[in-house]
């Protein structure tokens, strides 16, 4: 059963209609990536799922309930949290506040500690600067504190916008591998991602964005080997 | 040296209510970044509260220290409802709009508290019930030495009370994390399931309630309350606010009390080097009259609430972010 169905949807931001009306389904714990060119509507799917941009048209249901057009704080409580572009870590907060805070409608303070050493064991190097603010991290630790973070919600679906931008190749590795293992532990998962191999190696299905609407869809091993996305996506030669 | 001891500590009383008022606007405008013009007008209904209660109450028997709590204790949330609802009503529905929008709204705000005030109250000074009998302390055995109050010892140590107290929830709680998170990244609060509208009312709400307890403060320390005295304390409190760094708590205490004392003394030394008796040597044209009177100062401590005002523009000329604001970029 999909656990996330957008049927339709169509975005405006900042006057130009950025999404022009794409259909994608997430079925429960199904990994989903949505890869495409910068500008493609991406990030601005995303930002309509989680709240942040309201559709004008179009239905997004999310466990079995409609969500168009809900405060972000509502679809965050309901267990879909997103992972935002750039992080969004509250640089003022210490390590340990800004996983707090991504417990923030959970009042089991037992468990929220646990999962705080949860993240911790994930991450080692998050414990170390537990008291650090987050905005003495590098981009790479910030990007763990941002994953960490939303999963401390215990969220039902995470929503991953580019883990692997602006991070160094190593870096890139350790936060996919924690993608591959949150997944491999039943979490469903939509990514965007630009690294389109990498997406494509990591996800079941995946969705090609162009120009504000989905160009294909199929299942991502097909997609590895299909000659357009390899050309157009992957940088190699049909 | 007494004359010192004395402004002293007048400075640091004044100081701590200007800081507890200086804490209100500082944490709205952490926030949502609005110089709230109105708080000063808060502060004003929880001095003409307490001081209803108080009138009604006295000679009913109930203790003083009793009906003085009560007063508080009646003013507290009726502030907080004021705070909560001018949020509600004036300024949610501009968060969106140009930041000139909400700031000549919180002028119109605090316009409108101002009659409504005197409407209810009157436009005559009121006389705030000393009903606690005010005791005078030496500081030494000597006579003439400098002296403190009881209502300036509860003031300094309420005002204390009420910035540690401030400091634990805004660092230790959950709701006070919450509000940080907010100020920091809206956007991003929103993603962790944080309602920022709830965050911004409990931020008007907490400023209002120490708002008005420093309102019963102002109101028995100079034993007057007056429906415009929230307008030039709250100015006085918003140019603390700016000495320290608006947006800084600890800031907005340092700058109160900088504020205060600065005033304090102004007001104590003002006379005296203003005097042109005391520049004989340089102006003997004087010599004739100050025979008739030695006392011949061009300003006089009535000039005290200028120094504020001076303050507030040497730092905005010299240091615009404030002694502890770090400059960042302007996020409009």
């Amino acid at each position: 059963m999909s656990l996330l169905t957008l049927s339709d949807v169509k975005i405006s931001y900042g006057g130009i209609q950025a999404v022009k009306g794409i259909n994608i389904s997430v079925a429960e714990g199904e990994l989903v990536t949505l890869i495409g060119a910068n500008g493609a509507g991406k990030t601005t799917t995303l930002k309509a799922i989680s709240g942040m941009l309201k559709p004008y048209t179009g239905r997004i249901t999310y466990d079995g309930k409609e969500i168009a057009g809900k405060p972000a704080h509502e679809i965050a409580q309901m267990g879909l949290a997103l992972v935002p572009e750039g992080r969004g870590v509250f640089p003022g907060l210490t390590i340990e506040e800004n996983l707090l805070m991504g417990a923030y409608h959970r009042r089991d303070k037992v468990a929220i500690a646990q999962d705080i050493e949860v993240a911790y064991t994930r991450f080692p190097r998050l414990k170390e600067r537990a008291k650090q603010t987050a905005g003495t991290l590098s981009g790479g630790e910030q990007q763990m504190l941002a994953i960490s973070r939303a999963l401390m919600s215990r969220p039902k679906m995470l929503l991953l916008d580019e883990p692997s931008m602006g991070l160094a190749p190593i870096m890139v590795q350790k936060i996919f591998e924690v993608v591959r293992e949150v997944a491999a532990q039943g979490m469903t998962i939509l990514l965007i991602e630009q690294n389109a191999k990498l997406a494509l190696q990591v996800s079941h299905r995946a969705y090609v964005m162009d120009g504000g609407l989905v160009s294909f869809e199929g299942r991502s091993a097909d997609l590895l080997h299909d000659p357009r996305v390899r050309e157009a996506y992957l940088g190699e030669a049909a | 040296m007494d004359v010192f001891l004395q402004q002293l500590i007048n400075g640091l009383t004044l100081g701590c209510v200007y800081a507890v008022v200086a804490l209100g606007y500082t944490m709205v405008y952490g926030i949502i970044q609005l110089i709230n013009f109105a708080h000063g007008e808060v502060v004003m209904i929880g001095a003409m509260v307490a001081f209803s209660v108080i009138v009604a109450l006295n000679g009913s028997g109930v203790p003083p220290p009793l009906i003085v709590a009560l007063g508080v204790l009646a003013a507290i949330p009726i502030c907080m409802a004021v705070g909560y609802s001018v949020e509600k009503v004036a300024y949610r529905p501009l968060r969106n709009a140009p930041r000139l929008a909400p700031l000549i709204t919180a002028i119109g705000v605090s316009i409108i508290l101002q009659h409504v005030a005197l409407l209810i109250w009157g436009r005559n000074y009121i006389s705030f019930p000393q009903i606690i009998p005010n005791e005078t302390y030496h500081l030494t055995s000597s006579a003439t030495s400098a002296t403190i109050t009881n209502i300036q010892i509860a003031i300094i140590v309420l005002s204390i009370a009420m910035m540690v107290g401030l400091v634990l929830l805004v660092y230790k709680t959950r709701i006070g994390i919450a509000m940080r998170a907010v100020s920091q990244r809206p956007d991003v609060a929103g993603l962790m399931g944080i309602s920022s509208n709830n965050v911004i009312s409990f931020t008007f709400v907490i400023g209002a309630g120490l708002g008005a307890i420093a309102g019963v403060m102002i109101g028995s320390y100079y034993g007057i309350a007056h429906y415009q005295m929230g307008f030039m304390l709250g100015l006085k409190a918003f140019c603390a606010a700016v000495l320290g760094g608006i947006g800084n708590l600890a800031g907005a205490v340092l700058g109160g009390i900088l504020i205060g004392l600065i005033e304090a003394f102004g007001a104590g030394y003002m006379g005296d080097l203003t005097n042109v008796c005391t520049l004989d040597k340089f102006l003997p044209g004087f010599t004739a009259l100050c025979e008739a009177n030695n006392n011949m100062a061009v300003f006089g401590s009535s000039y005290k609430d200028v120094f504020a005002f001076i303050v507030l523009i040497l730092v905005l000329v010299f240091r615009p972010q404030g002694l502890l604001g770090e400059r960042v970029a302007d996020r409009a």
